[in-house]
């Protein structure tokens, strides 16, 4: 295959397959790249319309009509003329009435499937949308942030205080004092790897003894503060 | 059936453009806004292909609903962007 | 980080233009997805089984019903997670940025709000129940509804469309379309056949069994009309307001 043939066969014949694989990687890439968590939702959605994009090319086909009958195939005969004889329908119903397609008819028709399933798809990607950024509001009023790096870093100076000054911490906590110990505790030996230098050394004794603990549900919590 | 065709290529072209813009721009408000234009040049782009019911169902939705799902949201947040 | 994720991206990019070089020419008739005999049986069989003339109807509220059944649900699922997220939102609406300015709503937006709202509900009805003969159908028309009631939100404000549509009669009308979906459903489980089998139906309505599938469709896409009206407006809602809904946008 030549340097020609691949052109045209990309640019020319399957545009449509091209464009999309271009909109998935613009996609896939302001997913991965972008730090702004609402440009990361924007990314999602347009990598979810790429993937709608793909599945209509395929139901494409060439010389064909939308899939609703045309008045010849219309089971209810001629739609919107007025059926004068209602009886002569039902009896003599196979002129125009219902009558399966022959091969050559459903050539005439594009693909509907394809169709349907990305219908109920697009409305569920609204939902799933408004859910994400239901949590991106929630980060927001936690954090003040939904920069991705600066997240990163108000999660991490949280823990170091959180491991600085374990008498505080239980103090505001107050009544859930002695729930809260544990999820202290491993709040700082999550934290203490990442943390930054300028408090490591009062963090680090502290750090030693609890590392070995778990830290699952050292994220939990975080939002009071 | 060769306007069709410079139709197709021209929306695809401009479904890019709009793709990446929507990216590109630092304002989120904008973004949201370019966002709402691709998701109806996506809408006639599927009434172009025969999908109706599809391209009915983004105009009212991805055209309408989530434009303004997101610039709710937006109004909430920070309108500035980093990236 | 950006140059990094260059390295996956460009991967796949090739890999699928590659893979795009074996699809199917534009509009080929004789595609494999084209030609597979469940196409073909949607195309052919369609006005036989069920006398309906939207295909992508018949497939959506007959032949693949579970799917959107299940699919109404997710809608319904979101709509409650994104209350249950911001629910407990405690800062909610305390305090009010400083561009923002108490005003009254402009008479001009309001008036003109006032004349187009009916429309677009009448607009919304006629898509639920012309869905069967023309685009539309359960999904678009519900959409259209909830966007009615986000516009009266816009223009005058959030309280006014609240007081119109509350959020727990929001949930219970999403909860009750879903209830009319599976009720005829079971009703026609009930009448002999399986579940979502319509064709049953016809033992309780005076019609054949072609037009008994036809009038259940149309009840299933009602049953998805109002999850989905309820829905769309209380994510609205809830976003706009930071789940306080007072004062919205």
């Amino acid at each position: 295959m030549g340097e020609e043939s691949i052109f045209s066969e990309l640019f020319l014949e399957r545009l449509n397959y091209c464009i999309y694989v271009i909109l998935l990687l613009i996609g896939l890439w302001a997913m991965l790249a972008k730090k702004n968590l609402i440009k990361k939702l924007i990314g999602m959605s347009i990598f979810q319309t790429a993937i709608i994009l793909f599945y209509v090319s395929i139901a494409v086909k060439q010389e064909a009509t939308i899939p609703i009958y045309l008045p010849e195939h219309d089971p209810h005969g001629s739609h919107g003329q007025p059926s004068g004889d209602e009886s002569g329908s039902q009896t003599a119903g196979h002129a125009h009435g219902p009558l399966a397609l022959e091969t050559e008819e459903i050539k005439g028709y594009a693909n509907p499937l394809p169709h349907v399933l990305m219908l109920t798809a697009i409305v569920v990607g609204v939902a799933t949308l408004g859910l994400a950024l239901a949590l991106t509001q929630r980060i927001f009023q936690g954090y003040g942030t939904i920069e991705e790096d600066e997240l990163l870093q108000k999660l991490d100076r949280a823990d170091q205080r959180a491991s600085l000054s374990p008498t505080t911490q239980k103090k505001r906590k107050g009544n859930s004092r002695t729930k809260a110990t544990p999820s202290v505790i491993a709040k700082k030996g999550g934290g203490a790897k990442t943390s930054l230098a300028k408090n490591k050394k009062t963090s680090k004794n502290q750090a030693k003894g609890s590392i070995a603990k778990s830290t699952t549900g050292k994220r939990q919590s975080k939002a009071k503060e | 059936m060769i306007g069709l065709e410079i139709f197709n290529t021209f929306i695809l072209l401009l479904l890019v453009v709009a793709a990446v813009a929507s990216l590109w721009v630092r304002d989120l408000l904008v973004s949201a806004v370019v966002f709402g234009v691709y998701s109806f040049l996506m809408c006639l782009l599927w009434a172009e292909m025969g999908a109706v019911d599809v391209a009915f169902t983004e105009a009212t939705v991805g055209a309408g609903i989530s434009t303004v799902v997101l610039v709710a949201t937006i109004f909430h947040l920070r309108r500035k962007s980093n990236d | 980080m950006k140059i990094l994720s260059l390295i996956p991206i460009i991967a796949i990019g090739g890999l699928l233009l590659w893979a795009a070089q074996d699809f199917p020419k534009w509009g080929d008739v004789e595609s494999p997805a084209s030609k597979s005999p469940v196409s073909s049986h949607f195309i052919g069989k369609t006005g036989v089984d069920t006398e309906v003339p939207n295909m992508v109807t018949a497939v959506l509220a007959d032949y693949r019903g579970f799917d959107t059944m299940f699919e109404t649900v997710v809608v319904f699922i979101a709509g409650m997670a994104v209350l249950a997220i911001l629910k407990g939102s405690t800062r909610g609406n305390s305090r009010r940025k400083d561009h923002e300015v108490e005003a009254e709503p402009d008479l001009i937006v309001t008036n003109t709000v006032r004349l187009i709202v009916p429309v677009i509900q009448i607009f919304a009805f006629y898509v639920l129940a012309h869905g069967h003969v023309s685009p539309g159908g359960g999904f678009q028309g519900g959409v259209l509804m909830g966007a009615s009631f986000i516009l009266i939100a816009l223009s005058w404000d959030l309280e006014k469309a609240v007081s119109r549509f509350s959020i727990e009669r929001c949930m219970i009308v999403a909860a009750l379309g879903i209830v009319i979906y599976g009720g005829i459903g079971l009703l026609s489980m009930m009448l002999g056949g399986e579940f979502l089998d319509y064709a049953e139906l016809e033992r309780v309505l005076p019609v054949s069994r072609e037009m008994a599938r036809y009038h259940a469709m149309l009840g299933v896409e009602i049953g998805v009309g109002f999850t989905v009206t309820a829905i769309m407006f209380a994510l609205y809602a809830n976003l706009s307001s930071e789940g306080s809904l007072k004062q919205g946008l």
